[in-house]
């Protein structure tokens, strides 16, 4: 239920005119609430962030996500956190 | 879950971010149920669930957030570790440092998660949490569910 209402309060939060994009782990419950904008991070529940401590993980999910608040959208949007070791991960336009 | 009917708000049009995230005032929003010392913790034994809020501070200390969401249906290990991964405060405090993004709100949001009954938690929290956000010229949100 974390998904719903997350989806919830942040379609609100876009309808009183602030840009939201939120972070899904379970990306088949964020398609049917349809928030405007989702990251989609491939880690269990319990970890949308990536990892505890994992200081760059926490600041590259949080900038892939943050990125997409610049995009005008007509219905949702979901991109892919690509986590790629070794180098800084990066968003991917997944649809 | 595959019978449960999911409910969904139109929110549309969107609304984009007009200047660039390194001027931009960012807030963070989370369902773990965070709560500071002090603060009430929420109450899973609330029918439809516990639809109420807790502000936390900018400069709160991060690792003192008590973790209010304890759902079976999660690890919370990784939180209870880290307040970051649900709420990366500490995170967005470096961003602004890096000048990644230009400031962090002087206020973010905790809810609970296992809203079964969400009608409350539209119609007055996250309306309050809006009108707050706004208050406090709040650019961008990022939300956080576990």
């Amino acid at each position: 239920m974390c998904h719903q209402s997350v989806g919830l309060v942040q379609s609100v939060i876009e309808r009183a005119g602030i840009p939201t994009v939120s972070i899904t782990l379970l990306r088949e419950v964020t398609e049917r609430v349809r928030p405007p904008r989702a990251l989609f991070v491939d880690r269990p529940l319990g970890f949308p962030l990536g990892e505890p401590h994992n200081g760059p993980l926490q600041k590259a999910i949080t900038m892939s996500a943050l990125a997409l608040v610049s995009e005008p959208v007509e219905d949702l949007l979901v991109r892919e956190m690509i986590e790629t070791p070794g180098t800084p991960p990066a968003g991917r336009l997944d649809r | 879950m595959r019978l449960y009917r999911y409910r969904h708000i139109d929110w549309r049009p969107s609304h984009v971010l007009d200047k660039p995230l390194s001027a931009a005032c960012v807030a963070a929003i989370t369902s773990a149920g965070y709560y500071l010392p002090g603060q009430a913790p929420f109450d899973q034994s609330e029918d439809g669930g516990d639809c109420s809020y807790r502000v936390i501070d900018s400069q709160a200390n991060v690792a003192t957030l008590h973790v209010g969401n304890r759902s079976e249906a999660f690890d919370s290990s990784g939180l209870e570790l880290d307040k970051n991964l649900a709420l990366p405060l500490d995170r967005l405090h470096a961003l602004a440092r890096e000048r990644a993004i230009g400031r962090v709100a002087p206020r973010h949001i905790s809810i609970m998660g296992s809203i079964t009954a969400p009608g409350r938690l539209v119609s007055r929290t996250a309306a309050e949490i809006a009108a707050m956000l706004h208050h406090d010229a709040v650019d961008a949100v990022l939300l956080v569910p576990v």
